[in-house]
Formats: structure tokens, C-alpha cells, sequence
């Protein structure tokens, strides 16, 4: 249960790279600190809204208000490291993108560390939701918190699904992400498209971010290490599933969280980091596209 | 100016100098940041092998410099012990103790240049970004490993009972692999700075740095010119994972600093990173210069430490978008036009 419920939020990580990737083909790095600030946002809100008191009456209403304002403030949030930092850059060399990208991601956690933002002490993510054991299905237990959080994760990717597969703005999106100039040449307004894609996948880092610290309120301050290792990893799922593949992230997502669980509930718990890194490497040693990934020849 | 063997006498000649009168004349504190800075050089003008020439983008070069450390440690730690019985200093220039310590540099360069062929290998054979992705992992993956390591053997008879296995993998763990005997002087460091310098700047006027330079420029233009690509990049990176490695030795000997799995992380690679980016792609000079000055400038702000990594962060996305090819770009500090034009 662990598994669905992890490697759903790794899915939900991994659809931000895979489509930024798909467009703009580059690694955003800073993807993972979106879905830190998403985190933290929501414990903020907890926090404030006074669910730090021993006493607070877990309300369904309140979790909701706190996903969707923190879906709004990251996707906020994701439109301007867009407009301000990858913007001018759309024309310059890849390396400088990446490179800009990783800029971007250090000025989110050093910013997230300053006193007056969230410092650098781990807090406890208060429980705004009720968790209980709901039963065991085939002596596995099943948690609230998992089940609520591998369905909004599947419920968001759904829509998500749907969004890009059957409307006109998905398909603007497929579009821009198939070929660029054809698709400006076509009428559809690119930049539009792009920091309409940034939004996105801000929101759905920060829906992630939301799920995880209900499910393990311990949180780290923005710059631990343990971040940005679960940023990797999912986007690991993003390159096993095919990287610019929306439906392969999403089953990158959920293989990693299996792999990662099992590997650590069977053979060693120390090493879990390990398994998805060894996976990483064999995939591209064997099939660099990805499992639904089709080989694309370079354009010259 | 930079053919035969002068340079490299020049440089030794100029480390013998610095170990001689420096100690002396400019004070401990002094000395300790010289070793800083020559150590970054060797770093930076390394990295600058693989992301300034070939234009690939490696993140985990402190990796390398932590398998160098540990395996020169190692060497140097445990050799001791068996040899004389204690890691202490064997006092005396080029005395048994500084060979020892420059054999377990040597084996670390190896051993990191090893791992760099590995780690390489996989994610040099595609084209993008995957080479971030595997030396941010690699790099986390080394951490998790030597923190899992056992304690320190800490006495001359344990040494000589335990196997080498057990020795190779007693490296201190999460603490860090402490008590590692001084061996690092201003003189192996400004040697080893010497020959990475010549190597870097030879390289970059050979047709083999020509080559790498071609694969930065357009990679599919090189492939069509003959250029094997898979293979050349992987050569540059190998060459800059074994000098990280001789780096990294250096860095486990010197006093004051710690050999620790968080010390040598993501974050020392993004220094370096930094280092590379701000002096100029492909510039060895520039590297250099950058060097000194990122290695003097939290020293100089000491008072705004909280305000470090903000700064950093904001001062690579403004260069990347104001100036992406670095303060000198390509050119060395001789090539500057204004530097010409007096000339002649």
C-alpha cells in the first residue's frame, strides 16, 4: 500500500519534468524545490489555521482549502521562475538552461532557508486530516492517509490525462511539444502554451508536496539533502517511463515507489536510494527512451 | 610558451620557493588558504575538462574528489600503521611518509578515474542532460555508501590482524574518516596544480582539445567530421574524475578540514560548478581566476554567511542570462583584446 501511495506522489512529481521536458527539452531542475515550497506552504497554512494545536478537530473542508491554495500559490510561483529565469533563455544553448535551471533551484532552497522564510529547522507537519487503519486487504494494512492520497494523485492525473489527450489546450501543448516552430507557424501562441505548462506542473509538485507531508509530517528544512534525492527520483520515473511521455510518468511513478518499498522491505532498508539509481542505469543502458518512449532521430 | 619541459621546472621550481619562504613569512592562516585555493584550482580547472571543452554537464565532481580522498586515506592512514605503527607525520622532505602519501594520491586518482569511466560510460553514450542526472545520483549513492562504512581501526595490532577488506571499508562512516596524518604542504599542492595546469592548457591547444571543443559546439556537426564522439567524451571525463581524485587526496591531508560523506556532497559540486561557469566555459585561466576569488570571498563575508548560497544562486542565473559564456568565455587571460593591443 505503501508502494501505490509513494510512487503515486513519485507520478505526480515526475509529470512536471516529463512535460517541461517534452517542450522545452531540458532537465528543470528546480522542479523538486517547487514541490518542497508546496510542502512547506501547506504547513504554513496548517499551522496558521491553528492545526498545531493538540486539540484541532481534523476537518476534510480545511485539507482540501490548504491542497488547492498551495496548488495556486506554487503554480503562481512556477508562471515566474518561467517568465523571469528560462524565458530569455529560450534561444541560448541547452547547457546554459540546465545550467540556469540548477541556479534556480539553489535560490529556492537558500531563499526557503533565510530566517524570515522558513528557516532551517526540520517541523512537524500538523495532522489536518484523521489517519486510521481502514482495515487489511490480503494481510496488508490499508491507511486513511494513503488512500486519500493515491486517489487524489490518481484523480489529478486523470484530469490531467484528459486535459492533454482531449482538449484544444492539450492539444496546443502536444503540439508546441512535437515541434515548436510548426506549432507557432499554426496559430498557437507558444509562450502562452509553455507557462501554461509550468503552471501545471508547479500545481501538481505542489499537490505532491501537500499528500507527502501528510503522509511523513516530519519535514526537513528546504535544503536537505533528502529533497532533492526525492526530486531525482522521481525524475528517475520519468526517464524509466519515457521521458516528454505523460503516461510513462506516470508509470515510472508508481513502478519506482514499488521498486524503492520492496527493495527496502526484502533485501535492505539502507539501500533503497541505491535500487533506483541501479534501475536508472540499466534502463539506459538497455532502453534509453524509456518504456513507452519511442527513439527519436535527431533532427539536423 | 607552454611546449617542452620548462613550465612544468618553472612551476616546481616555484612550489620549492612557496614551501620555503611562505610558511614562515605569511603565517598559518595564510598558508592553510593557499592550500584552499590551489586545491580549488585543481578542481575547477579539472571540471572545466569536461563541462568547459566538451560542453557536458557534470554535477558530481566532488564525488570523485571523495573516492580520492578515501582511497588516498586510506592509503596513507593504514599504510602508516603498518609500516610504522602509528599515522603520524614522518618528518623529513620526501621522507618514506611524503611517498606514501603521494602513492595513496596517485591510487586515488586512479581509483576516482575508475569510477569515472563507470559512472561515464552509460550516460555519455546518449546525447542531453543525462549525465547531470547520473552524477547527481552517483554523488548520492557514494554519500549513502560511506556513511554506511564502519568505525576507524585504531590501533597498529587491529591493523596488522584485520584483512584488507575490512580495512578497505573501515572508513569512519557518518563521522568522517578522522585522524589522517598532515602530509599536505604547499608544495605537493602547487605541484599537483602545476601539472594539471599544463595538462589542461596542452590539451586545449592539441587536436585533441580541438576535438573536445568540437563536440561542444555542435555534436552531431563533430560526428560528421569523424570525430568519435562517445569515446572522447568519456576520455575528458575520466581525466577530470582522476585529477578530482589527486584533489580529493590532497583535500584528506590538509589540516583543518574534515574528510566526511556531507563535506565532499552535492554541494561542494556545485562550488566547483560555479567556479567553471564564472571564469569562462572553456577557459583554463578563467577557471583559475575564479578559483581564488570564490575560495577568498567567504572569507571576506564572513559576516553574511546566511547570505552565501542566495547570492551564488541569483549570480549564476544573471550570468547565465547576461553573459552565458562566462567572465573570459573561451579565451585565457593573455588572449584579452585590450591585453593585445598594448602588446604590440
Amino acid at each position: 500500500m505503501d508502494g501505490v501511495a509513494v510512487g503515486s506522489l513519485y507520478a505526480l512529481i515526475a509529470l512536471g519534468y516529463t512535460m517541461v521536458y517534452g517542450i522545452l527539452q531540458f532537465i528543470n531542475f528546480a522542479h523538486s524545490d517547487v514541490f518542497v515550497l508546496g510542502a512547506w506552504i501547506s504547513y504554513t497554512l496548517a499551522v496558521g489555521l491553528g492545526y498545531a494545536a493538540a486539540d484541532a478537530e481534523p476537518s476534510v473542508l480545511a485539507a482540501v482549502g490548504i491542497l488547492l491554495a498551495a496548488m495556486a500559490a506554487c503554480g503562481a510561483a512556477g508562471f515566474t521562475i518561467e517568465r523571469l529565469a528560462y524565458r530569455p533563455l529560450r534561444r541560448a544553448p541547452r547547457l546554459n538552461v540546465l545550467i540556469t535551471a540548477i541556479g534556480v533551484s539553489l535560490l529556492l532552497q537558500n531563499v526557503g532557508q533565510l530566517k524570515w522564510s522558513f528557516g532551517t529547522q526540520p517541523q512537524r507537519m500538523p495532522s489536518v486530516l484523521a489517519d486510521r487503519v481502514l482495515g487489511s486487504v490480503a494481510g496488508v494494512q490499508v491507511h486513511l492517509v494513503d488512500l486519500i492520497g493515491a486517489g487524489t494523485a490518481l484523480a489529478l492525473m486523470l484530469v490531467l490525462d484528459r486535459l492533454i489527450f482531449h482538449t484544444r489546450l492539450g492539444r496546443a501543448m502536444r503540439a508546441v511539444s512535437h515541434d515548436t516552430t510548426v506549432a507557432a507557424l499554426m496559430g498557437i501562441n507558444v509562450d502562452a502554451v509553455i507557462s501554461f505548462t509550468f503552471v501545471l506542473g508547479s500545481s501538481l509538485a505542489a499537490a505532491a508536496g501537500f499528500l507527502y507531508a501528510m503522509k511523513y509530517p516530519g519535514l526537513n528544512q528546504p535544503a536537505h539533502a533528502t529533497w532533492v534525492l526525492l526530486g531525482l527520483k522521481a525524475f528517475v520515473a520519468a526517464v524509466i517511463g519515457g521521458i516528454g511521455n505523460v503516461r510513462g510518468a506516470m508509470l515510472g511513478g508508481i513502478l519506482i515507489g514499488f521498486i524503492e518499498l520492496f527493495g527496502a522491505a526484502y533485501l535492505s532498508p539502507h539501500l533503497r536510494d541505491i535500487y533506483v539509481f541501479s534501475i536508472l542505469i540499466l534502463v539506459l543502458l538497455v532502453r534509453p527512451s524509456g518504456i513507452l518512449g519511442r527513439a527519436v532521430a535527431e533532427k539536423v | 610558451m607552454i611546449k617542452g619541459l620548462a613550465p612544468l621546472a618553472a612551476g616546481l621550481a616555484l612550489a620549492v620557493a612557496m614551501q620555503l619562504s611562505a610558511g614562515p613569512i605569511i603565517g598559518p592562516f595564510a598558508v592553510k588558504l593557499l592550500m584552499d585555493i590551489g586545491i580549488n584550482v585543481i578542481l575547477a580547472v579539472s571540471l572545466n575538462i569536461v563541462n568547459g571543452f566538451t560542453g557536458q554537464f557534470s554535477i558530481g565532481h566532488a564525488g570523485f574528489m571523495a573516492v580520492g580522498g578515501y582511497v588516498a586515506g586510506c592509503f596513507t592512514y593504514y599504510g602508516s600503521y603498518l609500516i610504522w605503527g602509528a599515522p603520524r607525520v614522518q618528518a623529513g622532505w620526501l621522507s618514506g611518509g611524503d611517498l606514501l602519501f603521494v602513492g595513496g594520491c596517485l591510487a586515488g586518482a586512479a581509483v576516482a578515474g575508475a569510477a569515472g569511466f563507470v559512472v561515464g560510460l552509460p550516460s555519455l553514450r546518449l546525447r542531453g542532460d543525462y549525465l547531470a542526472i547520473v552524477t547527481l545520483g552517483f554523488g548520492e549513492i557514494l554519500r549513502v555508501m560511506l556513511q554506511r562504512t564502519g568505525d576507524v581501526v585504531t590501533s597498529a595490532e587491529e591493523v596488522r590482524a584485520a584483512s584488507w577488506p575490512t580495512l578497505a571499508t573501515s572508513l569512519g562512516g557518518s563521522l568522517g574518516f578522522s585522524g589522517l596524518p598532515y602530509y599536505t604542504d604547499l608544495f605537493w599542492v602547487y605541484v599537483f596544480v602545476a601539472v594539471t595546469l599544463l595538462v589542461a592548457l596542452r590539451l586545449k591547444f592539441s587536436s585533441l582539445g580541438r576535438a573536445f571543443l568540437s563536440i561542444r559546439e555542435n555534436e552531431i556537426a563533430a560526428e560528421a567530421v569523424g570525430v568519435n564522439t562517445t569515446r572522447l567524451k568519456v576520455r575528458a571525463f575520466v581525466l577530470a574524475a582522476a585529477f578530482a581524485g589527486i584533489a580529493g587526496g590532497l583535500f584528506a591531508h590538509e589540516v583543518g578540514t574534515s574528510l566526511n560523506p556531507r563535506e565532499l556532497g552535492f554541494q561542494k559540486s556545485f562550488d566547483i560548478v560555479i567556479m567553471v561557469v564564472l571564469g569562462g566555459m572553456g577557459s583554463v585561466s578563467g577557471a583559475v581566476l575564479a578559483a581564488i576569488v570564490l575560495t577568498l570571498l567567504p572569507e571576506a563575508l564572513r559576516g553574511f554567511s546566511e547570505f552565501r548560497m542566495p547570492i551564488y544562486a541569483l549570480a549564476l542565473i544573471l550570468m547565465m542570462i547576461l553573459r552565458p559564456q562566462g567572465i573570459l568565455g573561451l579565451r585565457e587571460v593573455w588572449e584579452l583584446p585590450w591585453l593585445r593591443r598594448r602588446r604590440s
